[in-house]
């Protein structure tokens, strides 16, 4: 299986090649990717440089255009594409049909993934793909579970990448809007989620709280340790069900109602998206720093090997795992939605 | 402009979906969605259930189309949508590119509001591949949507999703098993507890978000009943109304009415006020954050520009 490592600036990307990623994945410095981070991602002089150092390396680089541009940001989004065949990557991911066809008119040889966001979750929607625009590889959204990978892979004839580590989307990746409903912007149009802009942070008598475009997403008592308002990661309260039975069974106070602020991390089935077929583990964290894609890359590079020489008696060991939960979001992990219970 | 009315989303007991499509069929709805569009475990209709209240629908002489899901995983939920996409009578409201790559050159489709499209690229292919009509995804704005409809190909129909709790987000996760301390395989069914979802509030107690099973939507109603003589004017050919379980047949009434011309669309706000219990938004119509409230009346824009005059 090949890792593939994210990377928002130079440094990281050498930190991904020099700690033993297979692939480098990056985005141009603009709205066109799904990491649209003030000082973050790459202009063409730095692809260019990250391509070549990646390449003497013997590794592959892959860039993110991976949100869904307007009419009014079109040319800019075409203009993108032809920048990225230009520099030459190994591959292109992206999401929106319509930029796959102009990417396939105009630039036929180029390789082709399905971003995640892309949202194709069953062999019929990665069957489109394939057939429309010769999508050589998709990357599953973070909402299947190992019977489903498995399943899917017998029936494609491409090649299926899974996330494995790094921040947890609980929403199927290019079908929530969450962000914008809140704050005006989304992944899919902006390449945010959340964004930091409209974060408000207030100390209070009772402690602190987060709030995103004033929608109080959680509060946190004095010494509680106190996370990013991702929307998807605050606390709310649910209504009383009439049925007093059923009540019984609600929390009465706030809870994560839809996830808990932690890491997915494959390390324990690495063995098993092996044997399903999985072509690639997808590192998240293009927002990250160098040290965190170095540690993660190292750790990661390390299972794979021992996974690789010895499936049978494959155990991740601690050290790997302690290495990746001090850089976990949440500093505690989850196999997510491969692993049925969680769902 | 034609009326529709969308899948329902909600869990509701077999006999309240018999009822509520029975009254369907004497309410001025032009397109009635059907089927399970959120979670493949609820059935308490069947396949041939739907395609009677279709036939029924029609005989009332009204358009009747079947949803897919959103969120297809299983290989069983792939089944029920070939099913769906196969039936050779009835118009598909695909919801997934899955059932889009089941329809496409064999059947005229309804490329559903799930569907990412968002350029007139997307637009484009969809058309080719055999849509008649596309649905405006919620998060874009009128200023995307005038664009897109300068693109629009010939023959392509456009609906906008003009009333309801907003879909905002699928996940593989049931919340509402989840709320209830259930594992989703054996969630008991809860989300029939909520005829409207659960409503999901933050910590200051302000409704916020509505867990619907897998599915989240917006505590607030999504409202364009004032904008409907802009969508006129930006020749969109169909606006839309989610079901809701208390005043779906006055909702419908009051857009019809606005649509006919017997009633004027200021007027219309205070009449579908009763049927919005956690507030009204229509931030992404306007390019803003959805929850957002914005009085842009066409009239008033034009009274306070007069009033800015004479004060001049």
């Amino acid at each position: 299986m090949e890792l593939v490592c994210p990377a928002g600036t130079l440094p990281a990307l050498k930190a991904a090649v020099d700690n033993g990623a297979d692939a480098v994945y990056i985005g141009f410095r603009d709205g066109t990717n799904a990491r649209n981070f003030p000082g973050l991602n790459f202009d063409e002089a730095e692809a260019r440089q990250g391509i070549e150092y990646a390449h003497r390396a013997g590794r592959k680089v892959f860039l993110a255009i991976n949100t869904y541009p307007s009419p009014a940001q079109w040319d800019k989004w075409c203009a993108a594409v032809d920048q990225a065949a230009g520099v030459g990557v190994d591959a292109l991911i992206l999401a929106d049909p319509g930029l796959m066809h102009y990417c396939t008119q105009k630039h036929p040889r180029q390789r082709l993934h399905l971003s995640v966001q892309g949202s194709a979750t069953n062999a019929e929607a990665i069957a489109f793909y394939a057939r429309q625009f010769g999508v050589r590889r998709v990357v599953l959204p973070r909402v299947l579970s190992l019977a489903q990978v498995r399943a899917i892979i017998k029936r494609v004839n491409v090649e299926i990448e899974v996330f494995g580590f790094g921040s947890l989307c609980v929403m199927a990746e290019g079908r929530c809007t969450l962000s914008s409903y809140v704050t005006g912007e989304s992944p899919n149009m902006s390449g945010v989620c959340s964004p930091a802009k409209a974060v408000r942070w207030e100390e209070t008598p009772t402690g602190r709280q987060s709030r995103l475009n004033g929608v109080l997403v959680d509060s946190y008592g004095p010494g509680e340790a106190a996370g990013y308002p991702t929307l998807c990661k605050g606390r709310f309260a649910v209504q009383q069900n009439t049925n007093a039975a059923h009540d019984a069974e609600l929390p009465h106070k706030p809870y994560y109602a839809l996830e808990e602020p932690a890491s997915l991390n494959v390390l324990d089935i690495l063995p098993q998206l092996m044997e399903a077929g999985v072509v690639a583990i997808k590192v998240e964290g293009r927002q990250r720093s160098p040290a965190y894609v170095a540690q993660v890359t190292r750790a990661l590079r390390a299972a794979l090997d021992a996974c690789a020489r010895d499936p049978q008696n494959y155990k991740p060991r601690g050290d790997w795992l302690a290495a990746l939960d001090k850089v976990a979001e949440g500093v505690t992990h989850t196999l997510g939605a491969y692993h049925r219970p969680w769902q | 402009m034609k009326l529709s009315l969308g899948p329902i989303l909600y869990f509701w007991p077999r006999d309240t979906v018999l009822d509520f499509y029975r009254r369907v069929a004497d309410a001025p709805v032009d397109i009635v969605y059907l089927g399970e569009a959120v979670c493949s475990k609820r059935r308490a209709l069947r396949p041939e259930d739907w395609i009677q209240i279709a036939e029924e629908l029609e005989a009332a002489g009204k358009e009747a189309v079947l949803s897919t899901m959103t969120l297809i995983e299983a290989e069983s939920e792939l089944g029920v949508m070939r099913r769906i996409s196969e039936n050779a009578r009835f118009t598909v409201e695909a919801n997934d590119m899955g059932a889009i790559n089941m329809l496409a050159g064999r059947a005229r489709f309804v490329a559903g509001p799930n569907i990412n499209t968002y350029n007139a690229g997307t637009l484009a292919m969809l058309a080719a591949a055999g849509a008649r009509r596309w649905v405006l995804p919620v998060e874009l704005d009128r200023n995307t949507l005038r664009a897109l409809q300068a693109a629009r190909p010939a023959g392509l129909e456009t609906e906008v999703f003009a009333f309801g709790r907003l879909p905002l987000a699928f996940s593989a996760r049931c919340f509402t098993a989840r709320a209830h301390n259930l594992p989703k395989d054996e969630c008991g069914f809860r989300c029939g507890d909520y005829a409207d979802g659960m409503l999901l509030s933050s910590q200051e107690d302000k409704p916020f978000l509505v867990l619907n099973g897998i599915q989240t939507q917006s505590a607030e109603t999504y409202n364009l009943v004032a904008e409907l003589p802009e969508m006129k004017d930006l020749a969109v050919d169909v606006a839309r109304i989610s079901p809701q379980s208390s005043g779906t047949f006055e909702i419908i009434n009051t857009f019809h009415a606005v649509i006919d011309g017997t009633l004027e669309p200021a007027a219309a706000p205070a009449r579908l006020a009763p049927h919005i219990p956690y507030g009204a938004c229509n931030g992404h119509w306007y390019g803003q954050a959805g929850m957002n409230w914005i009085r842009e009346v066409g009239a008033e824009a034009v009274f306070s520009a007069m009033g800015g005059l004479k004060r001049g």
